[in-house]
């Protein structure tokens, strides 16, 4: 069953995909309609805020992690044989 | 016991002495009725108090506090019990199943403890035993990675040791209460590493992924939920309001998901993420509110059953293809449906999607540290949340269970669904993971203080879908960076590593010359007057000692060949031998 649904996603990846960036662009919309009392600072309140903060952090870690392994610290399998 | 309460270790430790006789069919029976037992027994100390108090010496040990504190973390290393050995119900060899109670005695030891000789005793009880989980994985680097993870702890210990025992001469007190954090002493900080190297934080934490990647499969079910999380109860117990601890918390939960980003072996990214995860719990003990307090004991709890699920989930793979390895895994949903469903469940808790189990802990410490005016604590939290997601519900599930399929023909021949008990198991945290998130007063009335925290407001709701989906886009774009590349990468344990083979350098060239050199002189000089003198005592014990020594010396030869059986001369069997005795002799003390 759950391998049946996956390959019903998997052939339908085009579509899919139209759907994700369609549930992408309506959370942004929605955010502009939440209520914000509980929001902590002046930022929040821009719509689509977190958005952008989620996006950005994913981009910094994955290459600022990157950058890091580049140091020197990703080294070979053996290193300590 | 005293009061009629009985310890649930003992529980656990009768049971894991008792397994060696109980063969065939009731074995398996046995098996989960123990921890089942244990977690009852747990369970029904409602009325909260203090038991199990032994006088021994001029000191007054506690063997039971038993409070909302530690009923909570209690009651998740029970349960966490059932669930690991559930998972392991196939392992034929006793001595593992022996090993994992034994540590989950040690860890609800320490957790019931009311003061520092027992905490002490129980914390080290934890170190021993679980080396063992590490050793059964039998590989050709177990060995080495055991006695790495035996000599930090034993280290950890001996600064644990060394901290009560100062604040004993300088309060003439060892009950374990919540340490003047405001004016720290330096035993106040001996104990708070000691604390700290348990609970992994930096620069303490390399021991982690270094034995947590290299555990037995179920093994690390049980490694990767009791150390640090029984560390984090004796920091939350202690050290509550600490404030070096936020940012050791906040630098911890970075750090760790920096790290888990550059990992191969799908494992050592989970042990990397055990780093970030408990770095947020770290730093709920640091700001030490009511919420944040709340916020860690919650987190602690979701943490060890949805980080239990992906360990199981890593675990059933490499437990089918004998593989870890990103770079050597991939398209594997078409053989093993139901653990990649199982382990996505995990990966959805861990990075907090809403209805599922972060969700309703983890914004409670970001929501305290926010409370507090930390913006930065809670922003770069939030960050990590991003990664954490983009880590374990996009990155662990696309290169094992689709992506490139870099499976050879015998890992791909091999693959399939795991054994009955593993996937019951798996479905056990998985429910429970649900549970938790759906259902927010089974946990919430459980924490320590009251809980008037709403995480289902639809600001944060907006707020987690946001973050949550578009790091979803970020992986999309990026996802090539992501690529697995055969490589390791270095960490602290470097310094220690090469520090041990410059110690067995001097160890083994110069010191070694300097022995032979002190060898040599001695054969020549001392060797003539030596023969003399020998061949007078080879004469009288020939003609005076022989008769009387003959008959004794039978009689511990034979003594000798019963003792050899047990003795294989390995160290760790040696270990394995000194541990079940001390702990045998524990519960005589403690009975008597």
């Amino acid at each position: 069953m759950i391998l049946e649904f996956i390959e019903f996603i998997r052939a339908r990846s085009g579509t899919m995909l139209k759907i994700c960036f369609g549930v992408l662009a309506s959370l942004v919309v929605i955010d502009a309609f939440v209520d914000k009392h509980h929001a902590h600072t002046m930022a929040e309140h821009i719509p689509g805020f977190w958005s952008l903060f989620g996006f950005l952090s994913c981009c910094v870690l994955i290459l600022v992690a990157k950058w890091f392994g580049r140091q020197g610290i990703e080294t070979r399998e053996d290193f300590y044989d | 016991m005293i009061d009629s309460w009985l310890h649930p270790s003992l529980i656990l430790i009768a049971g894991g002495l008792l397994l060696p006789l109980i063969k065939g069919y009731p074995r398996k029976f046995f098996l989960l009725m123990v921890p089942v037992l244990a977690f009852i027994n747990i369970w029904q100390f409602t009325p909260h108090g203090t038991f199990g108090v032994v006088q021994f010496m001029d000191w007054t040990l506690t063997f039971g506090r038993v409070d909302s504190l530690s009923q909570v973390f209690a009651y998740i290393m029970g349960l966490m019990c059932i669930i690991g050995t559930l998972y392991s119900l196939h392992v034929k060899d006793d001595v593992q199943h022996i090993a994992a109670w034994f540590y989950v005695a040690g860890s609800l030891g320490v957790i019931y403890a009311g003061d520092y000789l027992v905490l002490f005793l129980f914390w080290e009880l934890m170190a021993f035993a679980s080396v063992f989980l590490i050793w059964f994985r039998k590989s050709k680097d177990s060995t080495a990675v055991g006695f790495r993870y035996l000599l930090i702890h034993t280290l950890g210990g001996l600064v644990l040791l060394g901290g009560f025992m100062l604040r004993y001469q300088a309060v003439g007190d060892l009950s374990f209460n919540h340490l003047d954090v405001t004016n720290p002493q330096l035993y106040t900080y001996l104990i708070l590493i000691g604390f700290m190297l348990n609970a992994a934080v930096p620069p303490l934490h390399s021991w982690l992924p270094d034995a947590y990647s290299e555990a037995t499969v179920t093994g690390a079910v049980f490694m990767c939920a009791f150390t640090t999380k029984t560390a984090i109860y004796a920091l939350a117990r202690g050290f509550s309001g600490m404030e070096i601890l936020i940012p050791l918390g906040v630098i911890m939960a970075v750090y760790g998901i920096i790290y888990a980003i550059l990992q191969n072996d799908c494992r050592k990214l989970l042990a990397w993420e055990i780093v970030s995860q408990v770095g947020y719990m770290v730093v709920g003990v640091g700001i030490g509110t009511e919420l944040a307090i709340n916020g860690t004991c919650a987190h602690a709890f979701a943490h060890i059953l949805y980080k239990g699920l992906l360990f199981m989930g890593c675990g059933s793979v490499l437990y089918m293809t004998g593989k870890s390895k990103f770079s050597e895994l991939g398209g594997l949903y078409k053989k093993m449906p139901m653990a990649f469903a199982l382990t996505l469940i995990g990966g959805l808790a861990i990075s907090a999607f809403p209805f599922f189990s972060g969700f309703v802990t983890k914004s409670m410490i970001i929501s305290a540290g926010f409370s507090e005016h930390l913006l930065w604590v809670g922003f770069l939290l939030t960050m990590v949340s991003a990664g954490t997601f983009l880590l374990t519900g996009l990155r662990i599930p696309y290169f094992i269970f689709f992506g490139e399929n870099r499976c050879s023909d015998e890992t791909w021949e091999k693959a399939g669904e795991p054994p009955w008990n593993m996937l019951a198991a798996m479905g056990v945290a998985a429910f429970l993971c649900v549970l938790i998130g759906s259902y927010t007063p089974y946990l919430y009335s459980m924490l320590p203080y009251q809980v008037d925290y709403h995480p289902y407001s639809a600001y944060h709701l907006s707020e987690t879908m946001q973050l949550l989906l578009f790091t979803g886009l970020g992986f999309y774009l990026l996802r090539e960076k992501l690529t697995p590349l055969n490589v390791i990468t270095l960490d602290i344990d470097w310094f220690y590593r090469m520090g041990g083979r410059g110690f067995f350098w001097l160890a083994s060239r110069p010191i070694q010359f300097v022995d032979s050199c002190v060898s040599e002189a001695y054969r020549a000089v001392g060797l003539i007057p030596l023969m003399t003198i020998s061949r007078f005592w080879s004469w009288f014990d020939w003609h005076a000692i022989d008769g009387v020594i003959d008959g004794i010396a039978r009689s511990v030869r034979g003594l000798g060949s019963s003792v050899r059986r047990v003795q294989s001369g390995q160290m760790q069997y040696n270990l394995f031998w000194a541990v079940s005795l001390i702990t045998v002799v524990l519960i005589a003390y403690v009975l008597v």
